[in-house]
């Protein structure tokens, strides 16, 4: 089986629409205690940490000195309570908001344009051009950020969102593409001449076909694009110095150390900013394993 | 003008319906000549926002560096002071690269000894299509999912020395293990490798699961029926053939390996990084280039990250990945579609 036709099974098998692998899961027996028993170890072993840093944002300080690992008496709220009623918190959350939006709308619409000509239209450099984008999943954006961070400033973007937003579209190119291809590639020829008969255009038909019919795998990039941005972490560190501009993970780290001594509220306000990640990625846990074993394979 | 042309070329079956059994019909529009013109401003006008884009923040940087690399430059106008590659030799002559470097070495090489172990036993006990699974898959992905700084705060947390781990210890009365998990040089490297597998164990768990099932159910059927045990199908089975996978792993993860940053300039930035025992490349970079203001240095170190980087993927792609995909990531997608 050649690597290409493998590619675009796994990516089709990824992305299917309520899949089979949920029909399977239905019908499917309960199995042996051991292995039930592995996985409680594995998950216990993944859990805990998280379960430590959002308990331990019910407990006091003086609960945590007297007894760093024990369990919140009484459970406390304020905390939390203290943290939501922070400015703070919400502006880091509106821009980590516009940062992953902004990065999400920008890497699907390019992707697909893009994808859609590597996958779907004959001409000299379409290799050269899918090798270029390949080659991107080699570097992350840690390789380049110094040169990166003087470029921005000379764009004058230092200090801005959009002077995150659009070197996190660039990167996240890469992944979407290599993951939208074999899809786009996959919708039958067939389907194309039709339209073409009925006398679309190749620009209509990519709008009124490929578009609608490569959803599922758009909606695949788009979470990996969107997590990527939300969870970013040195290319902020880099362009952003003001605190009103701060994304998430800037927040958390600055809240840290501003707070240092106050760690049961540091614990809240973690786990209240990965709160987010963890709904989105629970929401669509499927569409995001698929994808990165769909990029993996491609 | 199309259209009129087409249907007069299948005139017995009308419209939409036509097209599956009309194959031989030659597609319309595309041979003439005259759209080429039309079919080059569709494909510059697609991929030409896309690849300005990936150009200008992806390509250029890099080429900057390269040039920004040969000068004592402190980012401000124009680099003027050349110093031709003086900034490659004081880089090799700092101790605290060669740390670095060192660090980077290790990290790498734990990272696939530690997690891919563990990652494909594990993935070994729990392929099998049983209730839950679904569930078993979220939770084991979760330290994937949150971010860098999270896990670094959390883990920085627990590992201080009245932290949640050592108070632990004391509990359990194995208090004589009680260490000074961050701040101790010594042992720093190893609680940072206790992080990165705990972050990344899940990731490597979900990725052999998912090359497990691509492995053909029937070679399991025929091995049971000869009789093989579990432990003898899984490895001369599932572990062979799940080689593509394993490889296509590694790579991802020595690559980031060499690129770490985030976990270590958050747990560790409050130090001097390359007294604590687990700086790397890019911390170095950020130390010495940004936060120094010596970017003609921190761009050669730049290029150094760059070059390391490009030479282990390549070495990998030549020797490692290319029986299984080949081209994979140098222009299958090149190839005409039959």
């Amino acid at each position: 089986m050649s690597a290409e036709s493998l590619n675009t099974r796994v990516a089709i098998q990824a992305i299917a629409p309520n899949g089979s692998r949920r029909v399977r899961e239905s019908g499917v027996k309960w199995g042996s205690p051991a292995v039930y028993l592995i996985a409680l170890v594995l998950i216990t072993i993944c859990i805990t940490p998280v379960l430590y840093v959002i308990i331990g944002g019910f407990r006091t300080n003086s609960q945590i000195t007297l007894d760093p690992s024990g369990f919140p008496s009484p459970w406390r709220l304020g905390n939390y309570g203290d943290v939501l009623a922070s400015s703070e918190f919400w502006t880091a959350m509106v821009n980590s908001t516009i940062s992953a939006v902004g990065t999400t709308a920008g890497a699907v619409v390019l992707g697909v344009m893009a994808s859609y000509v590597i996958a779907r239209y004959d001409f000299v450099g379409r290799g050269a051009m899918y090798a270029l984008f390949a080659a991107g999943l080699m570097f992350p954006v840690t390789v380049a950020i110094t040169p990166l961070y003087i470029l921005i400033r000379n764009l004058g973007l230092v200090n801005s969102l959009a002077g995150i937003i659009l070197p996190q579209i660039a990167f996240a190119l890469p992944t979407t593409i290599i993951i939208l291809v074999p899809f786009l590639r996959a919708i039958p020829k067939e389907l194309e001449e039709a339209a073409s008969i009925d006398g679309a255009s190749r620009l209509s038909f990519f709008w009124r076909m490929v578009i609608p019919l490569s959803l599922p795998g758009v909606i695949t990039v788009g979470i990996l694009a969107f997590v990527g941005a939300w969870n970013g972490y040195i290319l902020p560190l880099f362009i952003l110095n003001d605190e009103s501009l701060f994304t998430l993970p800037l927040g958390v780290q600055n809240f840290a150390s501003q707070y240092s001594v106050d760690t049961a509220r540091v614990l809240a306000y973690t786990s209240l900013s990965m709160l987010p990640a963890l709904v989105f990625f629970s929401l669509f846990e499927r569409r995001i394993v698929g994808g990165l074993t769909g990029a993996v394979k491609g | 003008m199309h259209d009129t042309q087409a249907l007069r070329r299948t005139p017995a079956v009308p419209g939409r319906n036509a097209v599956p059994g009309a194959g031989a019909a030659p597609a319309p529009g595309r041979r003439s000549p005259r759209p080429d013109w039309r079919k080059r401003g569709e494909i510059a006008l697609l991929s030409g926002p896309a690849l300005i884009m990936f150009v200008g923040f992806v390509i250029l940087p890099v080429a900057m560096a390269a040039f920004y690399g040969f000068f004592k430059w402190n980012g401000f106008g124009w680099p003027t002071e050349f110093i031709g590659l003086d900034n490659y030799r004081m880089m090799w002559e700092d101790e605290t690269f060669r740390a670095a470097v060192l660090h980077n070495g290790i990290i790498v090489v734990l990272s696939l000894l530690l997690q891919g172990p563990i990652a494909i036993l594990f993935a070994l006990l729990l392929n099998q299509k049983i209730r839950g699974r679904s569930i078993i898959r979220i939770l084991i992905f979760v330290p994937y999912v949150i971010s860098e700084v999270i896990v670094g705060i959390g883990w920085s947390l627990m590992l201080q020395d009245a932290g949640a781990v050592n108070s632990l210890l004391e509990k359990w009365g194995l208090g004589a293990f009680q260490q000074s998990w961050i701040a101790d040089p010594a042992i720093a490297m190893g609680s940072l490798m206790i992080i990165i597998t705990w972050k990344y164990l899940g990731f490597a768990v979900i990725l052999m699961l998912a090359g497990m099932q691509s492995i053909p159910e029937e070679l399991y059927e025929a091995a049971a029926i000869d009789g093989a045990g579990f432990w003898k199908i899984q490895w001369s089975i599932t572990v062979p053939l799940l080689g593509p996978t394993i490889r296509i792993w590694a790579f991802l993860s020595i690559i980031g390996s060499l690129q770490l940053f985030d976990l270590v300039n958050i747990i560790w930035g409050q130090y001097i990084a390359s007294t604590a025992g687990t700086s790397t490349m890019a911390t170095y970079m950020y130390q010495n280039g940004h936060l120094a203001g010596s970017y003609g240095f921190g761009n050669a170190v730049a290029v150094m990250l760059f070059i390391t980087t490009l030479i282990v993927a390549l070495i990998y792609q030549r020797f490692v990945l290319r029986r299984d995909t080949e081209g994979a990531l140098t222009g299958d997608g090149g190839r005409r579609r039959k």
